[in-house]
C-alpha cells in the first residue's frame, strides 16, 4: 500500500521519493531566501528613514495601538504552533488531527487578517493615511510623518499579500489532507507548506518591533 | 538509409504531437526551445528599435523622429533587450536545455516551474509590448525618479508590471537551477567534475535568486509612487531619490554578470572542445565565476559617482569596482592558456568564441575606466558608456550566444547548420559589430551624451560610421536566422558528438530522447578529459 502510494506521488525526474523531499523543501528554503531579499528593500527603506527622521517617526509610531499589535502577534504565534502540529500530525499519519490543525491555522491567520483589517480602517478614520486629507498631532514633520505610514501600509500590506496566499495554501492542504493523500510516507506539501507559513509569520515578528515598539518609552 | 534511421527513433521532438504538447510540456528540452522563440522574436523587435535609433542619428538634426518618439525608442530598445532577451538568453535556453544533461539528469528540479517561468516571461512581455503600442515610454530604461514618478506621461506602470513578472521568470530559472545542481547530478558527478558551463549558470543562479526581487520591490515601490504617491522616493516628504537608484542597481548592476556569466561558461565549453585540451586551471576558473557574482553585488554605487552620492561612498565604490576586473582577467588568461599547444579549430563556434575574447576584453578594460571615480565624470552618460556596456552585452553576451546555439545545434536539431555560412555571418557580425560601437569610444570621449536626438555637426562622420556598422550588423543577425532554419530539413545529420565533445550532453543521441540518456549516465573522469574520451572510443571500435 505504502509503496504504491509512494511511487504514485514520485515524479519522473527523480530516482527515490527521499530525493524528491529533500528536493521540495531545498526549493522552498531557496524561495524564502528570495522573500528576505524582496522585503529587503523595505527594511532598508525604514533604516534609513528611522535614522533620519527619528523623532516624526517616533511620534507616528506611537500612534499605534500596541496592545492590538500584540494580541496579533500572539495570534500569529499561535497560528505557527498549530501548524507545527499539522506537520506533526501528517508525519504519523492521523489525517483527523492533521485535518483540523489545518482548519484552526487557516483560522488563526483569518483572525490575523480581520484585526489587521481593522487596524488599516482605523488609520483611514484618523487622517492617518498618506495623502492630502493626512494629519498627525504631534510633529511639525508632516512629510516624513506620512514616510512611517507610507512604509507601514506597504510593508503590513505586502505582509498581509504574503498571508493570504499562505491561506490559499493552506485551503489546498486542506482539500488534498480530505482527500486523503497524504501519508507517512509522503506528506512533502504539508512540510513546505509550513515553512512557508513559518516564515511569514516570522516577517511580522520583525515588523512588529520596527512599526509599533521602538521609541515608545519616550512618550 | 540513415536519413530514415534517425527520423524514425524517437526523441523529444517527435515524443508527442500538437500545439497542447507544446505549450504544456514539462520537458526542459521542449522549454528551452519555447524560449529561443520568445527571445528570438524579443531579440528582432528590439532590434527594429536599435535601427531606428541608428537611422536617426545618421545626421544632425532631429528628421526621421521627434524628441519624444527617440526617449521613446531608447527606453523600448532597453528594455527590450536587457529584460526580454539577454537576461533570459543563454541561461534560460541552452542553460535548460542543456545543464541538466550536463549533470546527468533526465529533468531540472522542477519541471512545470520550469514551465511556469516561460509564461511569467511571456506574461511580462504582454504587459511590456502592450506599453509600447499604448503609447510607449520614455523614462529610459533606468526608471530613474523623480521623472517616472511625477513627470512622465507614459506608460511606465505597464511596463514596470512587465518587468516586475518577468523578473520572477528570472527568479524561477535560477532556483530551479540551483537546486538542479545540488540534488540531481549523476553518480560521479562531483562539484569538481561539473562542465564550467554549469559552474557558470550556478553562480549566475545565485545573482538571479539575490539579485532580483531588490529590482521588484522598488518596480512595487515606483508603482506604489505613481499610483498612490506613498512618497518613499519624493522629497516633498523627506523621501529620496537616490534610494531608487541604489535599490536599482543593487539588481541592475548584478544583472550585467547574469548576462555575462553563462557567457563565459559558453566560452569555457567552446575554448576546451575547439582546441581539444582542458581548460586551464579549472578550478580557478569555475571559482572565478563565484568570485564575480559575489563581487558583483559590491560594486553598485559605481553608477552614482554623480548623482550625490558621497565622496567617501564613490571611492570606495570605485576601488572595489577594480577587484571585478580580476576574476574576469583570471578567465581571459586561463582561455588563452588553453589554446597554448592546442589542437585549434576554427569552426564557427570557435570564431565566436574569439570574437567573445576580444570584445570582452575591450569591454572589460573600459569597464575600468568608467569605474575610477576621475575618468567617469567625465565621460558619464556620454557614448563611451554606451559603447562600453554594448562591448560587454552584445560583443561579449550575444557573440557568446550564437557561439553556444551554433556549437549545440546539432545536438537541438540533430542537423549541422551550413558551415561556410556561419563563418561569414559570424565574421560579418564581428566587423559590423566593430564598426558599430568602437566610434562610439570616440564620440563619447569627446562628449557627445547618450539618450540624445540631435548632435552638433563635426560628430556626424562618427554617427555615419556607427550606422553603417548598425546595417552590416543586421545582416549578420539575419543569416543565421535564415541558415538554421534551413538546416533543420536540408542541414547533414549530425550523429551523436560532431565536435568529439566530452560532456554528457554528447553521449546521448541527436537530438536527444525525451529522457535525456536511455540509461542514467555513470561517471568517472574530470571534466574535458579528453584522452579518456578517446579510449572509450577506441574500446568501442575494439
Amino acid at each position: 500500500m505504502d509503496s504504491h502510494t509512494e511511487t504514485a506521488a514520485l515524479r519522473e525526474q527523480f530516482e527515490t521519493p527521499g530525493q524528491q523531499k529533500e528536493i521540495s523543501t531545498l526549493g522552498m528554503w531557496i524561495f524564502l531566501v528570495t522573500e528576505i531579499m524582496f522585503f529587503g528593500g523595505l527594511f532598508l527603506a525604514y533604516a534609513i528613514y528611522r535614522r533620519e527622521f527619528a523623532g516624526a517617526f517616533a511620534v507616528a509610531s506611537n500612534t499605534l495601538d500596541v496592545v492590538v499589535g500584540a494580541v496579533n502577534t500572539a495570534v500569529l504565534l499561535c497560528s505557527s504552533f498549530t501548524m507545527v502540529l499539522a506537520v506533526r500530525a501528517a508525519q504519523i499519519g492521523s489525517r483527523k488531527a492533521l485535518i483540523w490543525f489545518l482548519i484552526l491555522t487557516i483560522l488563526l491567520g483569518g483572525v490575523f487578517l480581520g484585526v489587521k483589517a481593522y487596524e488599516w480602517n482605523l488609520k483611514f478614520e484618523e487622517h492617518h493615511v498618506p495623502g492630502p486629507s493626512f494629519h498627525l498631532e504631534g510633529t511639525a514633520e508632516q512629510g516624513p510623518a506620512q514616510l512611517f505610514f507610507s512604509l507601514y501600509f506597504t510593508m503590513t500590506g505586502l505582509h498581509a499579500l504574503h498571508m493570504v496566499v499562505g491561506e490559499g495554501l493552506m485551503l489546498f492542504l486542506l482539500w488534498q489532507a480530505y482527500a486523503g493523500k497524504y501519508s507517512p510516507s509522503y506528506y512533502t506539501p504539508v512540510d513546505v507548506g509550513g515553512l512557508y507559513w513559518h516564515f511569514v509569520d516570522i516577517i511580522w515578528i520583525f515588523l512588529f518591533p520596527l512599526l509599533y515598539l521602538i521609541a515608545r518609552h519616550q512618550h | 538509409m540513415i536519413t530514415e534511421a534517425v527520423e524514425e527513433r524517437e526523441n523529444y521532438l517527435n515524443a508527442s504531437y500538437g500545439i497542447k504538447s507544446w505549450l504544456l510540456t514539462k520537458d526542459h528540452k521542449r522549454i528551452a526551445l519555447l524560449y529561443l522563440h520568445t527571445i528570438t522574436f524579443f531579440f528582432f523587435l528590439g532590434g527594429i528599435f536599435a535601427t531606428l535609433i541608428r537611422l536617426e542619428l545618421l545626421t544632425p538634426k532631429g528628421d526621421l523622429v521627434s524628441a519624444d518618439t527617440y526617449a521613446k525608442l531608447f527606453t523600448l530598445h532597453g528594455v527590450i533587450m536587457i529584460f526580454f532577451f539577454l537576461i533570459p538568453s543563454i541561461p534560460a535556453t541552452l542553460g535548460n536545455f542543456f545543464l541538466p544533461m550536463m549533470i546527468g539528469a533526465k529533468d531540472l528540479a522542477f519541471p512545470r516551474i520550469n514551465l511556469l517561468s516561460w509564461y511569467l516571461l511571456v506574461i511580462g512581455g504582454c504587459f511590456a509590448m502592450y506599453a509600447m503600442l499604448a503609447g510607449g515610454v520614455d523614462t529610459g530604461w533606468t526608471f530613474y525618479v523623480p521623472y517616472s514618478t511625477n513627470y512622465s506621461n507614459t506608460y511606465v506602470v505597464a511596463t514596470g508590471l512587465g518587468i516586475f513578472i518577468a523578473g520572477f521568470s528570472s527568479i524561477l530559472t535560477g532556483l530551479n537551477f540551483i537546486v538542479t545542481v545540488h540534488r540531481m547530478r549523476a553518480p560521479g558527478m562531483t562539484w569538481f567534475r561539473l562542465p564550467l558551463f554549469v559552474w557558470a549558470n550556478y553562480a549566475t543562479a545565485l545573482i538571479q535568486v539575490l539579485g532580483t526581487p531588490v529590482i521588484a520591490i522598488t518596480l512595487v515601490l515606483l508603482i506604489g509612487e505613481r499610483t498612490l504617491h506613498i512618497g518613499i522616493f519624493d522629497p516633498a516628504r523627506g523621501g529620496d531619490p537616490v534610494l531608487f537608484q541604489h535599490l536599482f542597481w543593487f539588481y541592475s548592476h548584478p544583472a550585467v554578470y547574469i548576462m555575462v556569466l553563462p557567457a563565459m561558461g559558453v566560452i569555457s565549453e567552446l575554448v576546451s572542445v575547439f582546441s581539444k585540451k582542458p581548460i586551464f586551471g579549472y578550478r580557478v576558473v569555475a571559482f572565478s565565476s563565484v568570485a564575480i557574482a559575489v563581487l558583483g553585488f559590491l560594486v553598485w554605487g559605481h553608477h552614482l559617482f554623480v548623482s550625490g552620492q558621497s565622496v567617501y561612498a564613490g571611492l570606495v565604490f570605485s576601488f572595489l569596482s577594480y577587484f571585478v576586473a580580476i576574476p574576469s582577467a583570471i578567465k581571459v588568461f586561463n582561455w588563452t592558456a588553453t589554446l597554448h599547444k592546442g589542437s585549434i579549430s576554427f569552426a564557427t563556434p570557435m570564431l565566436y568564441a574569439f570574437g567573445f575574447i576580444g570584445l570582452f576584453t575591450v569591454g572589460g578594460l573600459t569597464g575600468l575606466f568608467v569605474a575610477c571615480l576621475g575618468v567617469d565624470v567625465h565621460v558619464h552618460d556620454t557614448y563611451f558608456v554606451i559603447a562600453h556596456f554594448h562591448y560587454i552585452m552584445v560583443g561579449g553576451t550575444l557573440m557568446a550566444y550564437l557561439g553556444g546555439l551554433h556549437y549545440w545545434w546539432p545536438k537541438m536539431s540533430g542537423r549541422m547548420y551550413p558551415e561556410g555560412w556561419a563563418k561569414l555571418s559570424a565574421l560579418v557580425i564581428y566587423l559590423g559589430f566593430n564598426l558599430t560601437f568602437f566610434p562610439q569610444f570616440i564620440l563619447g570621449y569627446l562628449g557627445m551624451p547618450r539618450r540624445y536626438w540631435t548632435y552638433p555637426d563635426e560628430f556626424q562622420v562618427l554617427h555615419v560610421m556607427s550606422t553603417a556598422g548598425a546595417s552590416v550588423l543586421a545582416v549578420g543577425y539575419l543569416m543565421p536566422l535564415i541558415y538554421f532554419m534551413w538546416s533543420l530539413r536540408y542541414g547533414a545529420i549530425a550523429g551523436p558528438n560532431p565536435w568529439g565533445a566530452t560532456g554528457l550532453e554528447w553521449q546521448t543521441a541527436s537530438p536527444p530522447p525525451a529522457h535525456n540518456f536511455e540509461e542514467t549516465p555513470v561517471v568517472t573522469t574530470e571534466a574535458y578529459d579528453y584522452a579518456a574520451l578517446a579510449a572509450m572510443e577506441e574500446a568501442k571500435v575494439g
